[in-house]
């Protein structure tokens, strides 16, 4: 079982996010789950999304996790939410920020020791789709990290999980993936 | 004509959209809706699907849930097959037509994406609304999941309208935990999904002007409870038979099984846990992990069919274990869980000794955890072993603060 929990602000796309990697793990024949904790419901709120991913059917529906992948898509969060709760030795954490990993744990010190992943989501998609919806090159930054998939096949997916967006718009999430792969250090 | 939507064999959907596609599939002619969180995905989809030319009938928008129903009622007695969706307060407020859906008789599809009932105001899901329809005369169908979402309601339009039965039937979804949780649904082609339910035929309609009736009559003293009376063996003789039929053929159709009482891992079980919703799932897994881990021989009896209340069956999956742990996702308010009363009911007259006891949980959205089952099931263990509850009757299960039990 493959566990995945977003940190993210409601209206970023992290439930988007965690519903289109869980589509595109299905196409592999894979078991997929994805779900949100959804708390005010605001705009701007803090709220977390998860995924889990198994070889074998998935029964279990607690929302209780304890995550292989954190995604913090949202810079601020690393400082006002909980990103690292029911932690394991082996969680690796992927950080939107504009930071180096080494200013990044220098900033907050209780990632200091565990593996964690910076890249600017929010710079990226700014610069490619017009706006800061992190949610897709998140998913390019895990795919580099994880290796769970080759970058064409998933960009293959992704475009038809996004599908009923412009081609225009659909073209800028595939460059904003891309560059999420290859800046994500 | 409405279009036909190709769907994948396997798509990601959360137990609303799988909802919305299977009302889309068997073409209700008129879906009647009033929006509430966490069911408003089920219509709104609807409605796209209905303004982008997927659906033939007609999209009602009405002033509340009492109208929405009042709506379907309308149009199920005109003789159109006829659905809608709620949670939560606007279930409440749906009550007093839903006596009079099943009074009159009138097939109905109700999607019930369980919800707390406020106050305090809570979005998120228990048990509050389902338990509030349990005399409201309605087949009441239990999914766990999305897949079950989608394919109970295939169930529900096909026993409902069957002539024999004309009752009206809810497909309840745990709110959050399955209806915006997206898992792989296995999918039906629109024709193969229609044909099952087949084709809607109308008994006593308003529109066949050939054949005036009356419907929604006054009767008083003299005819009241004999209406009754037939409305209640209807419930009680017809439907279950139906129920089973129709989880046959579905079977064939899907390789899909479902079961009045979905039993698992009864056979050998000494100890075992009664429950609804996605905690029956949750409950499975953690009762592999007690036989393997723990050497404790436990059991799950998830409720498929809550209405009409299968007796038999229930005290059939029970007759063997020692000690039953009630699950009640809904605060009983001045009494025992109604699922700690039914297996009372069900198994107080038989030669079944098993000690019973109760636990209140998840109210409001809390998380029913795997730690969780693991204490309720050790305490079952204790039971069992001592022949006698080891712990009061009534415990909340997943409160902060001090321990709350009665009895």
């Amino acid at each position: 079982m493959l566990e995945i929990r977003w940190h993210s602000r409601a209206g970023q796309g992290a439930v988007t996010g965690a519903k289109g990697l869980a589509d595109v793990v299905s196409t592999t024949g894979k078991h997929v789950q994805a779900f949100a904790f959804y708390g005010s419901a605001k705009r701007g709120a803090a709220m977390t999304a998860y995924n889990r991913v198994d070889d074998k059917i998935i029964m279990n529906h607690e929302k209780f996790m304890r995550p292989d992948y954190v995604l913090v898509i949202d810079p601020a969060l690393v400082y006002v939410a909980d990103i690292t709760a029911n932690e394991k030795d082996s969680t690796v954490y992927i950080v939107t920020t504009h930071m180096s990993t080494e200013e990044l744990i220098a900033s907050q010190p209780k990632l200091e020791g565990k593996k964690v992943y910076t890249v600017d989501c929010i710079k990226i998609s700014q610069e490619t789709i017009g706006k800061a919806i992190p949610n897709t090159p998140m998913l390019g930054a895990l795919m580099k990290v994880s290796g769970m998939y080759e970058m064409d096949f998933f960009k293959e997916n992704m475009v038809r999980v996004l599908k009923k967006l412009p081609q225009k718009i659909i073209d800028a999430n595939m460059i904003a993936i891309q560059r999420a792969y290859d800046e994500v250090k | 004509m409405a279009d036909t939507m190709e769907l994948r064999d396997i798509e990601v959907w959360d137990g609303n959209m799988a909802a919305s596609q299977a009302l889309r599939q068997v073409q209700v002619d008129v879906v009647a809706a009033y929006p509430i969180t966490p069911s408003t995905p089920i219509v709104e989809n609807y409605g796209n699907f209905t303004a982008n030319g997927y659906v033939d009938g007609e999209f009602v928008m009405t002033e509340s849930e009492h109208g929405a129903m009042s709506c379907c009622i309308g149009a199920a007695a005109a003789g159109g097959r006829v659905a809608t969706a709620t949670s939560s307060q606007g279930f409440a407020l749906m009550v007093e037509t839903l006596y009079s859906a099943s009074g009159m008789r009138l097939p109905i599809v109700l999607n019930v994406v369980n919800r707390a009932i406020g106050a305090p105001l809570n979005v998120n899901g228990d048990h509050s609304d389902m338990y509030m329809g349990r005399d409201s005369g309605w087949i009441q169908l239990d999914a766990y999941c999305p897949q079950n979402a989608y394919d109970l309601n295939f169930i529900a339009f096909k026993v409902s309208e069957d002539h024999d039965v004309r009752l009206p039937a809810m497909v309840h979804q745990d709110g959050f935990m399955t209806s915006h949780t997206a898992q792989g649904v296995a999918t039906l082609p629109d024709d193969v999904a229609y044909n099952f339910v087949g084709e809607y035929k109308p008994m006593n309609d308003m529109l066949d002007l050939d054949h005036p009736v009356t419907h929604g009559v006054q009767t008083e003293e003299d005819w009241h409870f004999e209406h009754k009376a037939r409305q209640q063996h209807a419930l009680m003789t017809a439907v279950i038979p139906k129920i089973e039929a129709a989880f046959d053929e579905f079977e064939k159709l899907t390789g899909r099984r479902y079961n009045l009482v979905e039993a698992y891992n009864m056979e050998d079980a000494e100890v075992a846990v009664v429950c609804m919703g996605t905690s029956v799932e949750t409950a499975r897994e953690v009762a592999e992990e007690m036989r393997a881990q723990h050497g404790i021989k436990a059991g799950v009896v998830g409720i498929r069919v809550f209405r009409p209340w299968p007796l038999e069956q229930i005290a059939a999956a029970l007759k063997d274990v020692k000690a039953i742990g009630a699950l009640d996702r809904s605060s009983p308010h001045g009494t025992v869980g109604a699922l700690f009363n039914e297996i009372s009911g069900s198994l107080f007259n038989t030669d079944t000794k098993a000690v019973l006891t109760n636990y209140i949980y998840g109210l409001g959205g809390r998380d029913l955890t795997k730690a969780h089952l693991v204490s309720i099931f050790t305490d079952l263990k204790a039971n069992a072993d001592a022949g006698k509850p080891t712990t009061p009757l009534q415990q909340y299960i997943g409160l902060r603060g001090p321990k709350l039990s009665f009895f």
